[in-house]
């Protein structure tokens, strides 16, 4: 139709004002994006009709029904919340409540370093927006750094880093003969990475392997983190998803703040506090005083103003309510527990179950590993093969997100894996 | 003459510029390469076996500077630390009352109290948002009737507000239009080149405000926009101008739109008043719907900051009209691409409470005369400060400005030592580029305002 009535209701014949080009599309050089590898297989998973299917694949937490839960100390503060509906932006570092009580969590209740305000500290988009704010800030202060990955990694850590323009390099990590850690090859690394790299390091329940290095040996690479002179970054998305005790799961920080590094840390309420959706998180940078963690905290700040302006108010308030009450922090801790306790309860029963079914391989490290994955040694085929011929979605790397497992479940997903893996 | 302002995106770290011009964030790279020179072995220490040399507490970012105040932002912060019983404050873009409170609207308490009682749980959004956000929030600014979305020819996807949304764009452009330029309009929201130069897409500025008039420099804007490397990208006020109030006229938009065709531009439209600035949802819409009824290709960033008063939620969507569906798909993947690096998906809560709204027909209505109520407000306001301008001011100045610009701002034609007087003398706090929010203004206040400006105008140069 080339002819158009305008706004001011006057007929106009387009197809005089159009320009050579007018016609073909902009966006023609535009390639579909290859779909993400771990949100893409819940997109499968839903799409699939069969019954019995099973979804062992992204990491959100889910009760013996294989339900989303609410935990009851979000649903107290929902009811809380839900007076209070003034929405007025929030200062651009966010809940100033929130954060503070965030960075207890990870830093320890009676932290001196809190206290001297030591810390630079932001609320972010959950983890991802933690790490990416992060990677920016590294990008644009540190320009000429790069950051060690661990191998493997959440594959998104790639893409932030990516993104940010830093460049990367990868430490060994998981040993695949073992299926635990590969610590001398990742000392090694340590060592031989130029004086004063980014490392990112998961300080506990790893992503997706769920092995975690030992107290001894956390020690070890925090020495010779400072020996080189190495910037410490943890991303800690499972506080108290591993071990069941948040400060239990914070322990490989500690030693890193004891031993005097100033290290950064994302964190994340999404697991921990089952709020996934609504994005809630923080950036913390620990710095040599408090001037500087005011300089440090603005220039956070200026990053996020032109990524999103200031960050989303409701999950923030929730957090805030909870920890800010002794009796609904003390109901959370109770309800982290419970959730840590039916992963190492489905853990035994998996590993039993394909015990019991005659399995000539090794299943040892599914109770070895810990937090919400289970890094199962399956390949990318046998991974397709549970998928095609059992319905049953995991990431290709052969991650199984404990969280999916049920006592409704378990038996079926042990036999499957059994079948896909007998033949070695 | 063009008087545009070529802005490159910075590609590193200290060149970008305020929106003053001046250097920000000076650094000092040093620490990030002392590591290789110095001797980092000051003390050893035992612990326990292990005997340590410990690095010294150097820290790597000793050279950081102080970020400057936002400039709108900061205004806030500033009229809280004053304590003068008749101070005012005009800053941000906030609705407030008649009684200068914030404004919850009833249809959102509504929607929030409905969303309790769903008792719905907080999984992750897929990356592109809550769908039926995405549903409604393009039939409201298209149409639902409207051929483009019958056609799924849209690829929407829910973004962090109207910054977040504008971020996701601008890393497309980058992404698929390496060293294409978006024109921005002098002046513009602040926030704008910010979020152009942190996507590092290179931007500059065509004509927009004429301190003359106080109105539109129609003919330098056509001019520039004329004159832009063909391919560009325009982003445009879909209406009520921020900071100006000065929108085009429905003609001045035909011509717009010829011009953007002429030069196969694409039309980037931010509406972040949708509602706002005639109080009417749809009429607000009419330069996009009339771009979009040309079969051009349109990107338009949406924000529910302001019309449904979400702003704390982070609540907006990224829309790119394409000439075809799939088009529409492949764009919108990579749209998701961009956002997963950034946040991984975008936060619940306001979505499902603009889902609510906008897709119950009862609430919708109720939401289309609180708007009318909100901008009929402003409308008042605008009325009554005019009056007080015209008869307090004897000396013939026109001030009929106030009355033709439109939405929440106005730009009152001030300089900025004109505004430090307002702010120092009168206690009003308002944006230094002469900017006030009439959302921040009561009726009762009309008068000493009046007074303040005339006192600045007149007396202050």
């Amino acid at each position: 139709m080339a002819i158009s009535r305008g706004l001011s209701g006057r007929m106009i014949d387009r197809s005089a004002v159009v320009g050579a080009r007018y016609m073909s599309s902009w966006w023609r050089s535009v390639q579909p994006a290859p779909k993400d590898p771990i949100l893409g297989v819940t997109e499968a998973f839903m799409a699939d009709p069969n019954p019995d299917k099973v979804n062992v694949g992204v990491g959100a937490y889910r009760d013996d029904n294989g339900k989303p839960v609410v935990l009851e100390c979000v649903r107290e503060a929902e009811r809380r919340v839900a007076g209070n509906l003034n929405m007025e932006y929030l200062p651009m570092g966010g809940s100033v409540k929130m954060v503070e009580e965030t960075l207890k969590l990870a830093y320890g209740e009676n932290s001196e370093l809190i206290k001297d305000r030591r810390i630079a500290a932001v609320q972010a988009l959950s983890g991802t927006g933690a790490c990416r704010l992060f990677a920016d800030f590294q990008k644009r202060f540190c320009p000429n750094s790069q950051i060690y990955i661990p191998v493997p990694t959440w594959s998104n850590h790639h893409n932030i880093w990516r993104d940010a323009h830093v460049p990367q390099k990868t430490y060994h990590y998981y040993h695949p003969e073992s299926r635990g850690l590969d610590f001398a090859a990742m000392i090694d690394d340590i060592k031989n990475a130029p004086n004063g790299s980014f490392f990112l390091l998961h300080p506990c329940a790893h992503n997706p392997t769920g092995v975690d290095p030992t107290e001894e040996q956390w020690r070890e690479i925090s020495h010779h983190i400072k020996v080189k002179g190495h910037f410490p970054f943890f991303d800690m998305a499972y506080q108290g998803f591993a071990s069941g005790d948040p400060e239990r799961d914070a322990k490989s920080i500690r030693i890193f703040l004891e031993d005097g590094h100033h290290i950064g840390i994302a964190q994340s309420y999404a697991k921990n506090m089952g709020l996934y959706g609504q994005r809630v998180g923080c950036l913390s940078v620990l710095c040599e005083d408090e001037k500087q963690a005011v300089a440090v905290k603005s220039q956070l700040q200026q990053l996020a103003r032109p990524m999103y302006s200031n960050p989303p108010v409701h999950g923030a308030l929730i957090v805030s309510i909870i920890l800010g009450d002794p009796d609904l922090k003390k109901l959370w801790l109770k309800e982290v527990k419970i959730m840590a306790d039916r992963i190492i309860g489905m853990r035994t029963a998996l590993r039993g179950n394909l015990e019991k079914l005659g399995s000539p391989l090794s299943w040892q490290h599914i109770t070895n590993q810990i937090g919400m994955f289970c890094y199962s040694g399956l390949t990318p085929e046998q991974v397709d093969r549970l998928t095609n011929e059992f319905h049953i979605y995991m990431t290709r790397n052969g991650r199984i997100s404990m969280a999916g497992v049920t006592t409704g479940n378990v038996e079926y997903l042990a036999n499957a894996i059994h079948q896909v893996s007998k033949s070695g | 003459m063009a008087s545009s302002v070529l802005s490159l995106a910075s590609a590193g770290p200290s060149a970008s510029l305020s929106s003053n011009g001046i250097e920000k964030g000076k650094l000092n790279l040093g620490n990030c390469f002392k590591k290789e020179k110095t001797n980092l072995f000051l003390k050893t220490k035992s612990v326990g076996r292990i005997s340590m040399v410990v690095a010294s507490d150097v820290s790597r970012f000793e050279g950081i500077t102080m970020a400057p105040p936002d400039p709108i932002l900061g205004v806030s912060e500033a009229f809280k630390a004053d304590n003068h019983e008749l101070k005012l404050n005009l800053g941000v873009g906030a609705y407030r009352t008649e009684e200068l409170q914030p404004y919850v609207l009833d249809v959102v308490k509504k929607a929030d109290k409905l969303l309790l009682e769903k008792g719905e749980n907080r999984e992750y959004l897929p990356i592109e948002g809550l769908a039926a956000f995405n549903k409604v929030t393009a039939e409201l600014l298209f149409g639902a009737d409207n051929p483009v979305i019958k056609q799924q020819r849209v690829a929407t996807v829910q973004g962090l507000s109207g910054t977040g949304s504008l971020r996701l764009a601008a890393a497309l452009i980058e992404r698929y239009f390496p060293g294409a330029k978006v024109l921005i309009s002098s002046p513009t929201w602040g926030n704008h080149k910010n979020i152009f130069n942190d996507a590092r897409v290179p931007w500059s500025e065509y004509r927009y405000y004429d301190p003359k008039t106080v109105g539109l420099d129609f003919e330098g804007m056509i001019a520039d926009i004329k004159e832009a490397p063909e391919g560009s990208f325009i982003l445009l006020h879909g209406c009520a101008h921020n900071p100006t109030g000065i929108d085009p006229t429905p003609e001045q938009w035909e011509t717009i739109a010829d011009v953007i065709q002429e030069k196969n531009h694409i039309p980037f439209f931010d509406i972040a008043y949708q509602g706002f600035a005639s109080g009417s949802l749809d009429t607000d819409a009419a330069s996009v719907r009339m771009f979009v009824a040309r079969g051009m290709e349109v990107i338009a960033a949406q924000s529910y900051s302001k019309n449904l008063g979400l702003y704390a939620e982070r609540i907006g969507a990224i829309n790119v009209v394409c000439s075809s569906s799939d088009d529409a798909a492949r764009v919108k993947s990579q749209l998701k691409r961009i956002a997963r690096p950034m946040y991984s998906n975008p936060p619940v809560h306001g979505a499902r409470i603009v889902a609510s709204v906008v897709g119950d027909a009862a609430l919708f209505k109720e939401w289309n005369a609180e708007m009318e109520m909100m901008a009929g407000r402003i409308m008042n306001v605008r009325q009554k400060l005019f009056d007080s301008l015209s008869s307090k001011d004897k000396s013939g100045k026109d001030w009929s400005f106030v009355l033709r610009q439109i939405g929440m701002f106005s730009f009152t034609g001030l300089n900025k030592a004109q505004c430090d007087n307002m702010t120092n003398k009168w206690h009003v706090y308002m944006t230094k580029d002469g900017r006030i929010s009439l959302a921040g203004l009561s009726l009762a206040k009309c008068e000493y305002l009046a007074d303040a400006i005339i006192d600045s105008y007149h007396n202050v140069s």
